[in-house]
């Protein structure tokens, strides 16, 4: 598989970590309650197609990204870097 | 002698000479060893896996279900090898395997006798019971009796390598359509890799005799090939399995650089692991001819059709001299024809299709019959058909066989993409585009004539060129045969007898009927009730046979019965490929602390911490164990000083406007406040609020951090503030940088510190001006370093830190001071002591399933700020009684042993799960106390402190009483790193 790193270019699966689905960009501060809480830590969509989900470029630039996949072909169907606007959540 | 008078492409004017099972033997260049033995009448080739019937040689090519052979000698020694893909080199040694004491004479053929009682699911019905039989008994017994071939048992001398390639178009098969498709793309000025398995271009066309452009279709493709290795864009691969497609148009390619010789050239790598990575690619595999089940038909002297084809034409090789041809297509003719071109006498064509008009032959011709039985005890002398009601024998010493052609489609299944059944072909063609980007042609993609395969290798190239915004230049096709072949499906020939379909793993079409009939009989079932297909060959020539028995068993076609599923490699790739160089010493990269050579020469032996190797112990003259070395070494550093390297903690400095806010959102504690020049120790949490790691940060100087972590988490830790500052908060104006492999860093501790300081450090070190958790920067022997009064030992201690090239002389130098005052360098045995006497947790205690208040951590939890982790802590069951809290246990017995990773449990209580009180995490034999202590965690420790409960751990047998106490042994109040 390869990801398109918007600061390195296409670039090999191994050199990037996952970090599962982007919702965990949307963090709720600690007095949101118990329930908010509870739904960023343990409650995800499992869409069977595409998919957005956080990557670390860690062996090249060091850049978080959100990747779409689809998980059904697992084609990659871009990245964004996640600190410029790329929204979360599936 | 079977070598044909004339014929074939090799090299009669040069002999290789080779030995098979100790018999001296020879061939020619452009032999594979496979023809090279049938050149010398070896029929006899291996006993099968589980019947150890005798077996032959079956195809020419890597869909070999009987040649296997061990290659090579010594530690080159390679089992399981298909004498059919193994190019004939001077000097090699092949040795039949699974027959002992040889093929001839097997004394497991034993097993073939007591056949009824070894049949489907024979493994299941028979090894079940009692339990106690299968490591005793079983598993010997199937290990000796099975089992391919023996490994060298030695280590592999050779070196393989991993390589990278990248094409526009990758063209996997050089048959036809291959060569077709890499010309139109060679042409059109695209980078193309060629991959073929074998050592000579061509595929079939080096097998066939019908003209192509008016020559011998071995003619075209050695003028093809020279064609294409002209071109500078085009790269030609042969000796290379492209083996698996994977996402993002990446192929898995294993070439056999040196793998063809007896040993590699000084430097070269026996084998290189490719990955491809394609715009597009071609598949031109070609196809495998099937063979037909029939009682017999596993006898030596039975091939496929195409084989002997391939061994006559290819080779100039006569596998037998009075050849039968059973066939139940037009193809199968072709292989009557050469036969008799070669001048062999055919025996007869047996054709199972009525009314069929076969081409003029000198040797008889029977229509509408089937073979029924084969004759001959260790090869073919002999076969019985059957026309209608009238049965016949014939003496023949071969018999070819053709059930059609199955496309080499497996590639295009890799990701998930199934097959779909043709039923005017009888096979299973590819089904639509399930890898991106790979298009199919040729014989693969079902078109079995040559003309059709060169225009469709020429068409998957020129879709494929468009795409890539190239011009095709439509080169003129070459005039070639175009007569597809005519087929009546035939599986089982109806008769008494055991007839074979996967051939490797001694599966009869009885087998298949059994699984079937004991409810085993979906494609997936029957494959692991029966074993069919599970062999090193896949079932490449028996499983779609096998699909077409089960079929017309349950009166389906094979469109209705499925396949299974088509998963990488399409051959048997080493271990040793995959691995590449990472073997041996440079398995996964090593990270030396700076003081390492010095710890080498004084003796040190070194553990790994992570990927870092560390100084264990440092021993010295008349130590009787490690435990004398680690003993001195703590006693030094609580009555003198002690120097240890600390480098392989995590260091990252963190600088920037906001870089006190960021470490205020992922410390517990408050880190805003901290002053220039001052240190903080801090606990961050994981968002579920959980310990992740622990450790202290320095300020610098005003928006200028570093903060350490431990070894473990160096690198997630960093991770973890990128998320922080990239994707939470990019409002921060922070950035940081990982420097651990910056810094040497080294603890120097013990009550002698400070003396030792004032003779290396410039600065004033004294109480008054570097008080407990200052830090500041020094020079350091003229050398521009950091010093940061921080303690993990518990005694008065800093940590002294110079770029890491100077790590070596500062290490040689502190230890030479060190060792003046009555101290020296002590390692990580002794660091542990240290920091379990004083109560400090590590990985050990931080292991992920621990809260910040089981480890007493909960004073250090911010109530006036949000922090990473700060709402997951507060869920409910991670912070009362029930939890297990922190403490400190010593043996009740002085002299009882304490074992890290024991069970606690109350006195009285079962030792069973559900009485668990908690674990020990670490232990040590405290030099100080006299007696071992350890810490654990301990259900609402911190309110029993005084109980006697039991350390249990039933796996090493001990269960003893442990006290309960605070996990500070040594100096609770922390006079002694202050004073
Ligand atoms: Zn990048």
């Amino acid at each position: 598989m390869r990801i398109p790193c918007p600061l390195c270019g296409e670039r090999d699966l191994r050199e990037f970590t996952p970090w599962g689905d982007a919702a965990l960009m949307h963090r709720p501060g600690f007095d949101a309650g118990p329930e908010a809480a509870h739904a960023y830590l343990h409650l995800r969509e499992n869409p069977a197609g595409p998919h957005r989900e956080l990557s670390y470029h860690e062996l090249g630039c060091a850049a978080w990204l959100v990747v779409t996949r689809n998980t059904l072909t697992h084609e990659v169907m871009g990245a964004a870097l996640a600190g410029e606007g790329a929204e979360g959540g599936a | 002698m079977s070598r044909l008078a004339s014929g074939g492409l090799v090299d009669r004017s040069r002999r290789l000479s080779f030995t098979f099972d100790g018999r001296r033997l020879s061939g020619h260049p452009g032999d594979t060893l496979a023809s090279a033995l049938l050149a010398n009448g070896v029929r006899l080739v291996g006993r099968s896996f589980k019947y150890h019937r005798p077996r032959g040689i079956f195809s020419a090519g890597s869909e070999e279900p009987n040649a296997l052979m061990e290659i090579g000698v010594g530690a080159r020694r390679t089992p399981n090898t298909r004498a059919t893909r193994v190019m004939l080199t001077e000097g090699l040694v092949a040795r039949s395997q699974n027959a002992w004491p040889s093929p001839a004479f097997d004394l497991m053929a034993v097993n073939d006798l007591a056949a009824p009682l070894l049949g489907a699911g024979f493994y299941y019905k028979t090894f079940m019971w009692p339990k106690s039989f299968w490591e005793r008994v079983y598993e010997p017994l199937i290990r000796r009796a099975a089992g391919l071939g023996r490994l060298a048992g030695q280590d592999d001398p050779d070196v393989y390598d991993q390589a990278f390639a990248h094409a526009d178009l990758l063209v996997i098969g050089a048959g036809p359509a291959g060569l077709m498709a890499a010309l139109e793309a060679g042409e059109a000025g695209a980078r193309v890799i060629l991959a073929d398995e074998d050592f000579t271009l061509g595929g079939r066309l080096n097998a066939e005799t019908a003209p192509l452009a008016g020559a011998a279709p071995h003619a075209w493709a050695a003028h093809t090939v020279a064609r294409l290795s002209a071109m500078p864009n085009v790269t030609l691969m042969p000796r290379t399995t492209v083996f698996g497609a994977y996402d993002g148009g990446m192929y898995g390619a294993v070439q056999e650089v040196a793998g063809h010789l007896a040993a590699p050239p000084e430097g070269c790598p026996r084998e290189t692991h490719w990955r491809i990575r394609a715009q597009a690619a071609v598949l031109c595999a070609g196809a495998i001819e099937r063979p037909v089940a029939f009682p017999g038909n596993d006898r030596p002297g039975v091939m496929l059709a195409s084989a002997l084809r391939s061994y006559i034409t290819r080779f100039g090789v006569a596998p037998g001299q009075r050849v039968a041809v059973f066939t139940n297509n037009d193809d199968g003719w072709r292989t009557a024809q050469a036969v008799e071109a070669a001048g062999l006498t055919l025996a007869a064509l047996i054709d199972s299709r009525e009314g069929v008009s076969p081409p003029t032959l000198s040797g008889r011709v029977i229509t509408g019959a089937v073979v029924t039985d084969t004759a001959g005890r260790r090869g073919l002398t002999g076969l019985t058909l059957r026309a209608g009601s009238r049965t016949e024998q014939l003496a023949v010493d071969c018999l070819a066989v053709s059930g059609g052609w199955n496309p080499t489609l497996h590639l295009t299944a890799h990701l998930g993409g199934r097959p779909e059944w043709d039923p005017g072909l009888a096979a299973f063609v590819p089904s639509a585009a399930h890898v991106p980007g790979l298009r199919v042609a040729g014989a693969a993609a079902g078109v079995f004539t040559t003309a059709g395969a060169l225009a469709g290798g020429q068409a998957a190239a020129a879709e494929a060129l468009a795409e890539l915004g190239r011009t095709a230049p439509g080169l003129p096709l070459p005039e070639a045969e175009d007569m597809p072949p005519r087929l009546t499906p035939l599986w089982a020939v109806p008769a008494r007898g055991r007839a074979w379909v996967d051939l490797q793993n001694d599966v009869t079409t009885k087998d298949i009927a059994t699984a079937r009939d004991e409810a085993f009989g979906a494609p997936e079932h029957l494959k692991r009730y029966t074993t069919l297909g599970m062999a090193t060959d896949q079932g490449k020539t028996g499983n779609v046979l096998a699909l077409g028995v089960l079929g017309a068993l349950t009166g389906r076609g094979p469109e209705e019965v499925g396949t299974t599923t088509f998963r990488p490699p399409y051959t048997p790739v080493t271990l040793a490929a995959l691995a590449g160089r990472h073997a041996r010493g440079a398995f996964q990269p090593v990270r030396e602390a700076p003081s390492n050579a010095l710890a080498r020469a004084r003796g040190a032996p070194m553990i790994e911490a992570g990927l870092w190797k560390r100084a264990a112990y440092f021993p010295q003259a008349g130590d009787t164990s490690w435990r004398d070395a680690c003993d001195r070494e703590v006693g030094f550093v609580r009555e003198a000083v002690g120097v240890s390297d600390v480098s392989t903690l995590g260091k990252i400095e963190i600088t920037g406007p906001d870089a006190a806010a960021l470490l205020d959102r992922v410390y517990t504690g408050t880190f805003s406040t901290l002053a220039p020049g001052r240190v903080r120790y801090g606990v961050m949490l994981r968002e579920d609020g959980f310990v992740f790691d622990d450790g202290t940060t320095a300020c610098l100087g005003p928006g200028h951090y570093v903060m350490t972590t431990t070894t473990a988490n160096a690198g997630p830790v960093l991770r973890h503030l990128e998320f922080c500052l990239q994707v939470l908060w990019p409002e921060l104006d922070a950035v940081c940088a990982s420097v651990t492999e910056g810094w040497a860093q080294f603890a120097v501790a013990g009550p002698k510190g400070r003396a030792l300081l004032e003779r290396v450090v410039a600065e004033d070190v004294s109480d008054a001006a570097f008080p407990f958790m200052a830090c500041g920067s020094v020079s350091v022997a003229g050398v521009p370093g950091r010093l940061f009064r921080i303690s993990f030992s518990g005694e008065r201690a800093w940590e002294i830190a110079v770029p890491s090239g100077h790590g070596d002389a500062l290490a040689r130098l502190l230890a030479e001071e060190a060792e003046a005052l009555g101290g020296g360098l002590y390692g990580m045995e002794a660091l542990n002591v240290l920091r379990i006497e004083k109560g400090h947790v590590t990985g050990a205690e931080l292991h992920g399933r621990t809260t910040a208040f089981d480890c007493g951590f909960a004073k250090m939890m911010s109530s006036k700020k949000d922090y990473i982790g700060r709402a997951g802590a507060a869920r409910p069951g991670l912070n009362g009684p029930e939890r297990a809290q922190l403490v400190g246990v010593k043996p009740v017995d002085p002299g009882a042993k304490l074992l890290a990773g024991a069970k606690f449990l109350n006195r009285g209580a079962e030792a069973v799960a559900a009485e668990e009180q908690g674990d020990l995490t670490s232990v040590c034999h405290s030099p100080v106390l006299g007696h071992m202590i350890g810490l654990g965690f301990v259900v609402n420790g911190r309110a029993r402190r005084g109980e006697v409960i039991r350390m249990v751990d039933l796996l090493r047998g001990a269960d003893i009483e442990v006290e309960i106490c605070a996990p500070h042994f040594v100096d609770p109040e922390g006079e002694r790193l202050r004073g």
